[in-house]
């Protein structure tokens, strides 16, 4: 073992920074992160082994205790669930004859859900070592326990376990035609730096991550900086479930993206340039590597680009299962070998970015978009689009609908027009921009996809009549729970608060006042929270809750009170000490009127009232409120 | 003539590079916080020092103050969602007041009483955390962690030290040592070092001194806690550049 992390520091110039891409070999390999590894990096490296143990302890894909040489991971996005991913896991746990969550005795395999992995076009999807699993269903189990049970090496699969298509259904403006390797960066040297920026300025592009920021106006605050050293970031970290879009334009129009980099770090006098890959997409590693190393042969990545005088390279980092490392900030502590938690702003990247350098990040898309502005011209990008939301706009369409996949329309575009296209019926609504954006009934079909209506990162997750929203609302809400980096409180806490709540309506433990204490907590994640995560988190709850109250509603008892527990659950070990089990050594926590299911207690618990057994919590009118009215 | 913010309608004075914290201390007013002390860099994560800059949310400890800003800190809707985010700090850990050797030195009560908390609103999680009492002269207890980070910030900007890290994710985030054994005693902690005492929560425990000073005649039994703040925070106070 200390061969093998001695190389892969070396392999790393002893760079901090490579702290993750380094955590991902020793994990790959060992299937854990050995405590002597981190003792022989932290000396490597020059770097506290609680660096490296904490950025261990932060990304999912690391594991301080064994995993099984064949780690699964199944994909726990609700669109997985609506292929019937619940059902599919606990075949292949019993199959494997290994528990959710654990390892088997023999260390052969290990199981365990994980965030969504981008194919829900595809699914059920999951992950084996690292490698995208598509189109899971019995026959792919069975397959899947034959080889783990084999011990058959991941090359000698079947490929079709791994295969990942494109699936795109519609091309607008820049799926239609890529750009010829090249051009863009010839039109901009024609162009000018001025020229081009002010092209790009005139295209009215927008951030494609989902904010929006206007792209001409990131990328020459970035270009005014005093500080000479200066970086360009493209994050591929599309961890907004329901988004695949980005693993498309990388499978299939990376030439393009990285064109679009590198006019970047023209405009901004950036030397280096790093995509941030999801670690879910390292199927595409490989590929990716090729074309930058392509790009080089054909003088146009590394020095004196096109004989233009222009330095500057690429080097993909990936990422180890952290949805906020989508966040900007936190991505920059990621390529900087730490755990992704969100900067304190300001400052903000573009003046402090990577190593504290002013830094451009922009979405996949963005760089594609702005690579065929600079061949086509700023005119050719605002002519489609509305006032405030230029161009086109590449969605990732799945759930209920005869054709999942990819589509570019215009921006402006109705939900309505888009649901014909992809085939959906019978409707319930649309989750538009992934569990941070906004869920639309069947009554909004007729709004627009723009920033000035609906805004969207190009999450577009369509759902039935036959769907249970609270349930795609708990999923939305555990998913936020489980991501939340735990930086603020009103984040770490709150949203394993909103967890509890949610559960404790949906599973119909809810009282009368539960719904006022889940708009509270609603209120306090978004408000206080640090960054986007927090401030998103309670979106899911919040925006089906203004829409369908009644069914929230319909889940509550008509009390004023009921514990977040299970009261009966809890007298277990005292029925068992007592050794009885007859009506009066139960509690009914599901009589649904009165305030306090007195008639039930047993005779031995007289005298106490059902107040003391309350947690004090939830409680709707509480005495420190009224003080303050 | 100095730049000027408004706080809560009183115009204040900074200096360029002051927070908005740095700013308000200066002038004498408290903004309740945990997670910051004027002798380290600020962080921003407790999220009690929540003011309204201009209409927008913003940690005082972390906002740069900036000409002309309107600030708004004592309005009711802020003192209500401050008590709400000390008591989810309160039902994060397992917080037993009445057994705890902290108890009147302890800024998260006192901060919990100058919030009006008289309840913890929220379900407890009862967390199972560990006690490390492996040091001669420390004892850390976990459950008592609410993760502010003083005591990793200390270590380093103080001691020139690097005893602690915060790590995990989300709900699962704990205090780490740094010992290849991961115990407290084989770190390089002393009793002296400034980490060991700058804990607002009884988390971090010198040995030895429980109840040397009986309840009833410790610091928080006799003085609110802004009264504390400003008489022992202001002389690290940050002067701006």
């Amino acid at each position: 073992m200390r061969q093998f992390i001695q190389s892969v520091a070396e392999n790393s110039q002893y760079q901090a920074t490579y702290l993750l891409q380094i955590l991902r070999q020793i994990q790959y390999r060992y299937h854990y992160i050995p405590h002597e590894a981190i003792e022989q990096l932290s000396a490597l490296l020059n770097v506290s082994r609680t660096q490296i143990i904490s950025v261990a302890e932060f990304y999912s894909f690391f594991h301080l205790a064994p995993r099984g040489q064949y780690e699964l991971l199944i994909s726990d996005s609700i669109t997985d669930h609506m292929l019937g991913k619940k059902e599919l896991i606990d075949y292949l746990a019993k199959k494997l004859n290994v528990a959710i969550g654990e390892v088997r005795s023999d260390g052969l395999v290990s199981l365990d859900n994980t965030s969504c992995t981008g194919m829900c076009d595809q699914g059920p999807a999951g992950l084996v070592n690292g490698y995208a699993l598509t189109r899971l269903d019995h026959a792919a189990i069975d397959k899947i326990a034959e080889l783990v049970n084999q011990q058959k090496p991941l090359h000698e699969w079947p490929a079709e376990l791994f295969q990942v298509d494109d699936n795109v259904y519609k091309s607008g403006l820049l799926l239609n035609q890529q750009i010829e390797q090249g051009s863009a960066l010839r039109s901009t040297i024609k162009r000018g730096i001025t020229g081009t920026l002010s092209e790009i300025d005139k295209s009215g592009l927008r951030g494609r991550g989902g904010a929006g920021f206007k792209t001409a106006m990131k990328w020459q605050f970035c270009s005014e900086e005093q500080q000479p050293e200066r970086y360009v970031v493209c994050n591929a970290d599309e961890g907004e479930p329901g988004t695949f879009k980005d693993r498309v334009l990388l499978n299939s129009y990376a030439d393009q993206v990285f064109e679009g980099m590198t006019i970047c770090a023209a405009i901004i006098g950036a030397k280096q340039g790093f995509v941030y890959l999801r670690g879910e997409y390292l199927h595409l590693h490989d590929k990716l590597q090729s074309i930058l190393d392509q790009r080089r042969q054909n003088g146009l990545l590394g020095n004196n680009i096109l004989n233009a005088g222009l330095d500057f390279d690429i080097e993909i980092h990936l990422g180890a299962g952290a949805y906020i490392c989508g966040e900007e900030s936190a991505l920059i502590e990621s390529l900087e070998g730490k755990p992704g938690i969100p900067r304190n702003r300001p400052p903000y990247p573009v003046t402090h970015g990577y190593l504290g350098k002013p830094t451009v990040v922009n979405n996949v898309e963005t760089f594609l978009a702005a690579a065929a502005i600079a061949v086509n011209g700023g005119d050719w990008f605002a002519a489609i689009g509305t006032e405030k939301s230029k161009g086109t706009k590449i969605l990732s369409i799945s759930g209920d609908c005869a054709r999942p996949g990819i589509y570019e329309y215009p921006f402006g575009i109705t939900v309505r027009t888009i649901l014909n296209d992809c085939g959906a019926d019978d409707v319930l609504g649309v989750q538009v921009g992934g569990p941070s954006g906004t869920f639309i009934s069947n009554q909004e079909l007729d709004r627009k996809l723009a920033f000035e209506d609906l805004a969207t990162g190009g999450s577009f997750i369509i759902f039935n009549s036959s769907r249970n929203i609270l349930e795609v609302a708990r999923n939305f809400t555990h998913f936020f729970a489980h991501e939340s980096c735990g930086f603020c409180t009103p984040c770490r806490v709150g949203t394993s608060l909103l967890k509890k709540q949610i559960d404790k309506i949906v599973d119909g433990h809810g009282a009368s006042g539960d719904i006022v204490a889940l708009e509270e907590l609603c209120r306090l994640v978004k408000n206080y929270s640090h960054c986007g995560l927090g401030q998103t988190a309670a979106n899911p709850i919040v925006t089906t809750m203004e829409r369908y109250l009644d069914l929230y509603e319909k889940q509550l008892k008509d009390i004023s009170f009921e514990p977040g527990f299970d009261l009966d659950g809890a007298l277990e070990t005292a029925r068992r000490l007592a050794n009885r089990d007859d009506v009066g050594a139960h509690l009914a926590q599901t009589v649904a009127t009165g305030s306090v299911p007195a008639a039930t207690f047993p005779p031995s618990m007289d005298g106490v009232s059902a107040g003391d057994c309350r947690e004090p919590s939830w409680t709707p009118s509480l005495a420190d409120e009224s003080e303050h009215e | 003539m100095s730049k000027t913010i408004t706080l809560d309608g009183q115009i204040i004075p900074f200096e360029e590079g002051q927070t908005i914290m740095d700013a308000a201390m200066a002038a004498g007013i408290y903004i309740p916080h945990l997670c910051h002390q004027p002798e380290v860099t600020p962080h921003g994560s407790c999220k009690l020092c929540t003011v309204k800059v201009n209409g927008r949310n913003c940690s005082a400890c972390t906002f740069p103050a900036m000409e002309g800003q309107e600030v708004l800190s004592e309005i009711k809707e802020l003192i209500n969602d401050r008590r709400r985010i000390i008591q989810m700090l309160f039902v994060e850990g397992n917080h037993l007041c009445p057994g705890c050797e902290k108890s009147g030195n302890c800024q998260l009560q006192a901060v919990g009483y100058h919030l009006n908390m008289l309840d913890s609103h929220f379900s407890h999680f009862y967390p199972d955390r560990t006690v490390d009492a492996s040091h001669p002269d420390v004892m850390i207890d976990q459950s008592r962690c609410i993760l502010c980070t003083l005591c990793v910030r200390a270590s380093q900007q103080e001691d020139g030290k690097s005893v602690f890290a915060v790590s995990g994710r989300g709900i699962n985030k704990r205090l780490i040592f740094n010992a290849q054994s991961g115990l407290l005693k084989d770190t390089d902690l002393e009793a002296a070092d400034r980490a060991a005492h700058i804990c607002p929560t009884g988390a971090i425990i010198i040995k030895r001194t429980g109840y040397l000073v009986p309840i009833g005649q410790r610091v928080y039994d006799h003085k609110e806690i802004d009264q504390v703040s400003l008489e022992t925070e202001t002389e690290h106070l940050n002067h701006g550049e």
